[in-house]
Parts: C-alpha cells; sequence; structure tokens
C-alpha cells in the first residue's frame, strides 16, 4: 500500500498515530473530532425522521398515544434511564483518565460503561418481550384487547394504537441498534486501553467514542419522556 | 514545462504501484476518484440502456416491445441507478474527490480510509441493486411511494430500498469527508475568499448530503419495516399516513436536485473562467449563491404534493419558496454570462459542454417555475412536462457538466490529452441529441401525455419518433467519449502541466500528481481566477 509505505518512512519524525497527510498532531485532532460532530449532526437527522412521524401521529392519535404510553413499564424505564446517565458519567471519567495516563483506571471506566450499556440492552429485551406476551407487537397477532378494556373512556382505535406501537419498536429499535454498535466500539476501546494504546499525548479515540455514547445516550433521555411518560396522571 | 520524456518517467499516483491489490486498498484520493469513475461509468451505462428500451417501446402508440409489468421496472430501475448510483455521486466522487485536496494544496482527503470505506459502501449497495435487478426488479417508481411500495407491488422493493440506504451511507461519508477537508487542510495563504467555486460549490453540496440522506436512509427504513413487519408508519390500512412518507422522501429528495446540480456549477465556473480568459464576474455572489441554493433548497420539497392533497395554504408557501430558490440559480446564471462579455473566448470541448449547461440548465430552471405555480402545476403533473423539466436539470446541467469537466481535468487525471476535434464533435451530437430527445416532451406533456404509461394514443407519435430518435443520437454522444478517452490512454498526446494555462493549485502539480499532490505544501498569495497574471499557452487545442 503506498501511502503506508511513506508513512513507515516518515514515522522517525513524528509518533505513530500521527497520519502523514497532517501537519501536526492538533490538526490531526481537529480534523477528526469535527468529522465525528458532523456524523453526529446526520445522526440527529436520521433519528429527525421517526421523531417528524412521532410529533404527528400523536398529535392526531392523542388517546391511542397517551394509552400506549401508559402501557409501558415505567419502572424499567426509569432505571434503564438512570443505568445510561450512569454509563455516560463512566465515559466522561474515562477521558478523563487517559488524559491523565491513568491506564487501568481506564480500563476499569471502560469496562464498567460496557457492563451498564449491556444492562441496559438486557432491560430493554425484557421490556420487549412484556409488549410481545402482552400482543403489543404490530402485525398479524397485533390486539390492544386489554387497552381498550382497561381505558374504555379513552375509545381508543386499534390502527392508531398500532401506530404507536411501531413508532415505539422502530425508535427503541433503532437506539438498540446504536447501543450495540456502541458496545462494540467500547470493546475495541477497552482492548486497546489494556494495551496502553491512550495516553496523555493521544486520547482522541477514547474522546469519539465519548462523544457517540453520550449522544446515544442523550437519544435515549428524548425517548423516554416521548414515550413513556406522555400522559400518566389518574383518569376520570 | 517538463517535456514528453521527462514526465513520462516521473513517480505518480498511477505508476508508483501497480497491480489490483495497490488499487482495492488503496487510500489515495486519486485512486479512489477512479474506482469511481469506473463504477459509476459501468451504472450509467446500465441505466442509459434502460432509457434506450424505454424509447424503443415508446416508438409506437402500442404497447409491443415489453409487457406493461416490465415497463414499470424498467421506468423504475433507470430511475433508481441513475439518480443513486451515478448522479449523485458523479462529480463529487470522481472529480471532487480527485481535485478538492488537490485545489486546496492539500496532500489528501482528511480521512483517507473513510473515503476508501465510501467506495466499498457505494460498491455494496451497487451490487444489492443489481440483485435486486436480476432477480426480477422493481415497480414502484424510483419514488418508492407507499402504499404501492409496502402493501401492494410484488417486487424486490426490500432490496433496492436497502441498496439505496447503503449507498446513501456512501454519499454522507464524501459529504462528511470534504467539509472537514475544506474546513481543516486548506494551505497557508488559502482564505476561503479565494478557494475555487468549484470547492465552494461542493461545500454547499456537501452540507445536503450530510443534512439530507440520513432523513432518506430512515424513511426508507421504515418502509422496509413497514413491508416485512407491518410496522405501520404510511399504509392507512395500519393507520398511517402516505403524505408523510411524500413529505419525508422530498425533503431529501428534493435537496438532492442540489447535490446533483451544484457541483456541475462549480465546474461550469472553473471552465468559463479558463476559456474566458478572465476572473469569475461576481466571485462572490457566485460563492455564496451555492450556499443559498443549498438553504433555500431544503424548504421548498412539497412542491412535490401540489395535487397530492396537502393544505392550499402550505402549497402556497411551498410555491413562494421555490420561486426564491430560483433567484440563486439566475444569480449564477447571469453572473456566468457576464464572465463571457469581453472575455477572449475559445472554445474548446469544456467549454461547449460548459455554454451546453448554461443554455439547458436555463431552461430546466424556468420550467421549474412553471411547476412551481399552483395552477399551471395541476394541469401539468405527472406528464411528460415533468419528464423534461428534470432531464434538462439532471441530463442537461449535470451530466454536461460532469462531460465539461472530464474534459477540462482529464490531461490532469491522466496526462494525456484527449483528441480535441472529436471531443467537440462528441460536444455537439450530444446537445443535438440531447434536444431532439427531451425537447419534444415539453409538448408532449403540455398535451397531456402522462408519464409511466407504457402506450399513448396515436396522435402523439410524432413527437415520440422524434424523441426515441434523439435517444439514439444523444447514446452515440456519450459512447464517442468512452471511446476516445481510452484511446487517449495510450495515444493521445502528453501533455505538461497546464496544458489550458489555467488558474488554481492543482495545475502547478504535474500531470499526473504525485502521490502526495505537492512535493512542497504550496503557499498561496493570489486571488482566485488571477487569469491577468497567467500566460495563454500557445497549444493546438486551443486553436479556433
Ligand atoms: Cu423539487
Amino acid at each position: 500500500m503506498s501511502n503506508s509505505a511513506v508513512q513507515t518512512e516518515s514515522h522517525e519524525s513524528h509518533g505513530p498515530e500521527l497520519l502523514h497527510h497532517f501537519v501536526s498532531a492538533e490538526q490531526q485532532r481537529n480534523t477528526v473530532s469535527l468529522a465525528m460532530w458532523l456524523f453526529l449532526a446526520t445522526e440527529v437527522m436520521f433519528f429527525g425522521g421517526m421523531f417528524c412521524a412521532y410529533l404527528i401521529y400523536r398529535t392526531w392519535y392523542y388517546a391511542e398515544f397517551a394509552a400506549g404510553s401508559r402501557s409501558l413499564n415505567i419502572w424499567l424505564g426509569t432505571v434503564n434511564t438512570v443505568v445510561l446517565i450512569g454509563s455516560s458519567l463512566t465515559v466522561a471519567l474515562g477521558v478523563r483518565a487517559a488524559q491523565m495516563g491513568k491506564r487501568k483506571l481506564l480500563v476499569v471506566l471502560l469496562l464498567l460503561t460496557l457492563v451498564l450499556g449491556l444492562t441496559f440492552l438486557g432491560v430493554k429485551a425484557i421490556e420487549w418481550h412484556d409488549k410481545y406476551v402482552e400482543h403489543h407487537i404490530p402485525g398479524a397477532s397485533f390486539s390492544v384487547a386489554d387497552l381498550v378494556r382497561e381505558y374504555p373512556q379513552l375509545h381508543i382505535d386499534q390502527r392508531h394504537a398500532q401506530i404507536f406501537f411501531s413508532l415505539y419498536f422502530a425508535m427503541t429499535g433503532m437506539h438498540a441498534l446504536h447501543m450495540v454498535i456502541g458496545v462494540g466500539l467500547f470493546l475495541y476501546l477497552t482492548y486497546h486501553a489494556w494495551k496502553g494504546t491512550y495516553g496523555p499525548k493521544y486520547y482522541t479515540p477514547i474522546e469519539l467514542g465519548g462523544l457517540y455514547w453520550h449522544f446515544v445516550d442523550i437519544i435515549w433521555i428524548y425517548l423516554f419522556p416521548l414515550l413513556y411518560l406522555i400522559d400518566r396522571k389518574p383518569l376520570k | 514545462m517538463a517535456t514528453a520524456a521527462v514526465s513520462a518517467e516521473r513517480e505518480n499516483y498511477l505508476n508508483k504501484e501497480y497491480g489490483i491489490r495497490s488499487w482495492l486498498l488503496t487510500t489515495d484520493h486519486k485512486r479512489i476518484a477512479l474506482l469511481y469513475l469506473v463504477s459509476i461509468t459501468f451504472f450509467f451505462f446500465i441505466g442509459g440502456f434502460m432509457a434506450l428500451l424505454i424509447r424503443l417501446e415508446l416508438l409506437t402508440p402500442a404497447g409491443d416491445l415489453v409487457l406493461a409489468d416490465t415497463y414499470n421496472k424498467l421506468f423504475t430501475m433507470h430511475g433508481q441507478i441513475m439518480v443513486f448510483f451515478f448522479l449523485i455521486p458523479s462529480i463529487p466522487a470522481t472529480l471532487g474527490n480527485f481535485l478538492i485536496p488537490m485545489m486546496i494544496g492539500a496532500k489528501d482527503l482528511a480521512l483517507p480510509r473513510i473515503n476508501l470505506l465510501s467506495w466499498y459502501l457505494y460498491i455494496a449497495g451497487g451490487a444489492l441493486m443489481l440483485y435486486a435487478m436480476v432477480e426480477g426488479g422493481v415497480d414502484t417508481g424510483w419514488t418508492f411511494y407507499t402504499p404501492l411500495s409496502t402493501a401492494f407491488s410484488n417486487t424486490h422493493v426490500v432490496e433496492a430500498g436497502l441498496a439505496i440506504f447503503i449507498a446513501g451511507f456512501s454519499s454522507i461519508l464524501t459529504g462528511l469527508n470534504f467539509v472537514v477537508t475544506v474546513h481543516r487542510m486548506r494551505a497557508p495563504g488559502l482564505t476561503w475568499s479565494r478557494l475555487p467555486l468549484f470547492v465552494w460549490a461542493h461545500y454547499a453540496t456537501s452540507v445536503i448530503q450530510l443534512l439530507g440522506t440520513p432523513v432518506i436512509a430512515i424513511t426508507l427504513v421504515l418502509v422496509v419495516l413497514e413491508r416485512t413487519l407491518h410496522l405501520g408508519i404510511f399504509d392507512p390500512n395500519l393507520g398511517g399516513d402516505p403524505l408523510l412518507f411524500q413529505h419525508l422522501f422530498w425533503f431529501y429528495s428534493h435537496p438532492a436536485v442540489y447535490i446533483m446540480i451544484l457541483p456541475a456549477m462549480g465546474v461550469v465556473s472553473e471552465v468559463l473562467a479558463c476559456f474566458s480568459r478572465k476572473r469569475i464576474f461576481g466571485y462572490g455572489a457566485v460563492a455564496l449563491s451555492s450556499i443559498g441554493i443549498a438553504v433555500i433548497g431544503f424548504i421548498v420539497w412539497a412542491h412535490h404534493m401540489f395535487v397530492a392533497g396537502i393544505s392550499l395554504y402550505s402549497a402556497l408557501v411551498f410555491s413562494i419558496l421555490t420561486y426564491l430558490v430560483g433567484v440563486p440559480s439566475a444569480i449564477k446564471v447571469f453572473n456566468w454570462t457576464a464572465t463571457l462579455y469581453k472575455g477572449s473566448i475559445s472554445f474548446a470541448t469544456p467549454m461547449l459542454y460548459a455554454l451546453g449547461f448554461i443554455g439547458l440548465f436555463t431552461i430546466g430552471g424556468l420550467t421549474g417555475l412553471f411547476l412551481a405555480s399552483l395552477g399551471l402545476d395541476v394541469h401539468v403533473t405527472d406528464t411528460y412536462f415533468v419528464i423534461a423539466h428534470f432531464h434538462y436539470i439532471m441530463v442537461g446541467g449535470a451530466v454536461m457538466g460532469y462531460m465539461a469537466g472530464l474534459h477540462f481535468w482529464w490531461p490532469k487525471i491522466t496526462g494525456r490529452m484527449y483528441p480535441e476535434w472529436w471531443g467537440r464533435l462528441a460536444a455537439l451530437i450530444v446537445f443535438i441529441g440531447f434536444n431532439l430527445t427531451f425537447f419534444p416532451q415539453f409538448i408532449l406533456g403540455y398535451m397531456g401525455m402522462p408519464r409511466r404509461y407504457w402506450q399513448y394514443p396515436p396522435e402523439f407519435q410524432i413527437l415520440n419518433v422524434m424523441s426515441t430518435a434523439g435517444s439514439t443520437i444523444l447514446a452515440v454522444g456519450y459512447l464517442l467519449p468512452m471511446v476516445y478517452f481510452m484511446w487517449s490512454l495510450r495515444y493521445g498526446k502528453v501533455v505538461g502541466d497546464n496544458p489550458w494555462g489555467a488558474a488554481g493549485l492543482e495545475w502547478k502539480t504535474s500531470s499526473p500528481p504525485p502521490t502526495f499532490n505537492f512535493d512542497e505544501t504550496p503557499e498561496v498569495t493570489w486571488e482566485a481566477y488571477n487569469y491577468d497574471q497567467i500566460p495563454v499557452p500557445k497549444e493546438a487545442w486551443l486553436e479556433q
């Protein structure tokens, strides 16, 4: 490969982590961090399509959305919110540990993040399974007879309720997919942190991984109230 | 200027390494540009072949060449392949990829490995698209309208949708790379006000790619989920609203037109300045109008939905906004025209294409304003008038710009000149063939011939025969450059660093350029298009 040949030649003049086409480590760091921010902007637009659909259907089918929202397990949702915020804290501390060159602390914090991330996914799986048991998964066996019985005063239309659950699965599913990617990313980072790749001079990957993790976290911070907390006050 | 013998020996990005591996694993933006060039040319000819079959079917009023279902698949796959696998990547992924680092005095794009990844994503998407095609194709129209696409069509919607989803990420990554590169990799002294307009145009394009493409990505995901898992989002039977699909689809697909046309406008600015030997008139206005087009282009999408049942008031707003997006486009056309005034003009091949662009884009743009007016739109919606309008923009505009750029930078890319006489002949053939193909379609549409039908009443036949005849001429016009470009790789005259006497950093390095573009990072102390300081070369291809 032509580039790597040149890069190995010139690596004597700068560290191995500086790619040849950059002038300085600072330029490289500024460049990749701008790239990450732009990527997150595209992610906002990606989720934005679903948020837009949510906004419209919630306005049209408010009663069904409220009933659907009530059927979600608010305690599991809250636990997951706390778990994710906690994982963002461990990530932030991890960036700090990398900057200060504390290798072992960094590895521990990254592992903690992974554990919290997997906990979130586990809880999410339990919630989805509950929905499966309740026949709330859109498709042939979809039924909201239980909600119709429970909230007769809301006059629930089954098709409109299905929209709520479609969006619920699309949005939480897409979020969970991002979590899975994040877990993969952090496995990679943990391995390299273990090997001692990162330190005060070179911690950009930890920073970028952290940005991604925080972003996925923020998406959940929006999803939680939008899906779980639509209307929880006692019905008359 | 280096003599032929010396420049043939000099190490450059082409002769530095040989073998298939050195190409498939390259991170050199110039080599990736050539990978893209070969791939999109392949898809261009597939899409073009389908267009020819469509035109052949329409030679006679009866549906006699293909079955009605096949016809539906032909126009669908023609549109999807041409839009997503040719036009969207065309200029940015080839010329933009090749030139932007050189134009800003950088060694490479900011993210070379992401650049290679973007090509592989394109190839993966393209392969899936071809799979969908040979498995039986798609018949929803390139627009994937629901509920046809999610509930009724029995064709390979899922595969095609995922193919475009994957190719979309290739497009996002290219745009992301360009934005980061322009921000972070400019040579010392190269301020924003000294950037070539080609770079400005690509910057604006990239912003659209970044913010628009994710929306069509999620939209296609939702279509696939609705089709496979019956998640109800768009299907009225499941409580959804098809209009939401149309909103989300056009939120990307209108700005996508600017992904196609803005880079072509960038090419035209470079070519016009060089062959008028003048600084572009109103440089700042032309640069900012690219940004203006990108911004306003995002808020006009519902003009595709005037007859779909949106509220009259929102239609009114979108109509006005659509008129507004004509302003920055017109600014460009006026400034280009002013650049020509008292210029020392030579009609080399790139210039012929650039002039063709201005004329055809103007027609396409003005007929776009017809379509933006609420009353007239009702009359011509879903007729051949619409087909003619957007082909004037996409083929008359984007492809003409692409051809202009390909000829202009061919000596830089390959180190050899294409045969100028053949180039001008092909440009002429393309111009004639194009107008003969698509101008009659304006009349057909105005007379009421609907799009997407395989048969038509006999009174439309004469104009359809003209259109089909034009399409075969156009095909010759596209095959010719294919042949003489290949020919020139071996037999073309070897050129020096700057055969056109053009301004711009890319002409200050050798042809073909070395792997890292410049031996020393250049320092820019001059304004863009300083043609008053560059001598006119005495070259045969500039003679009248
Ligand atoms: Cu449009």
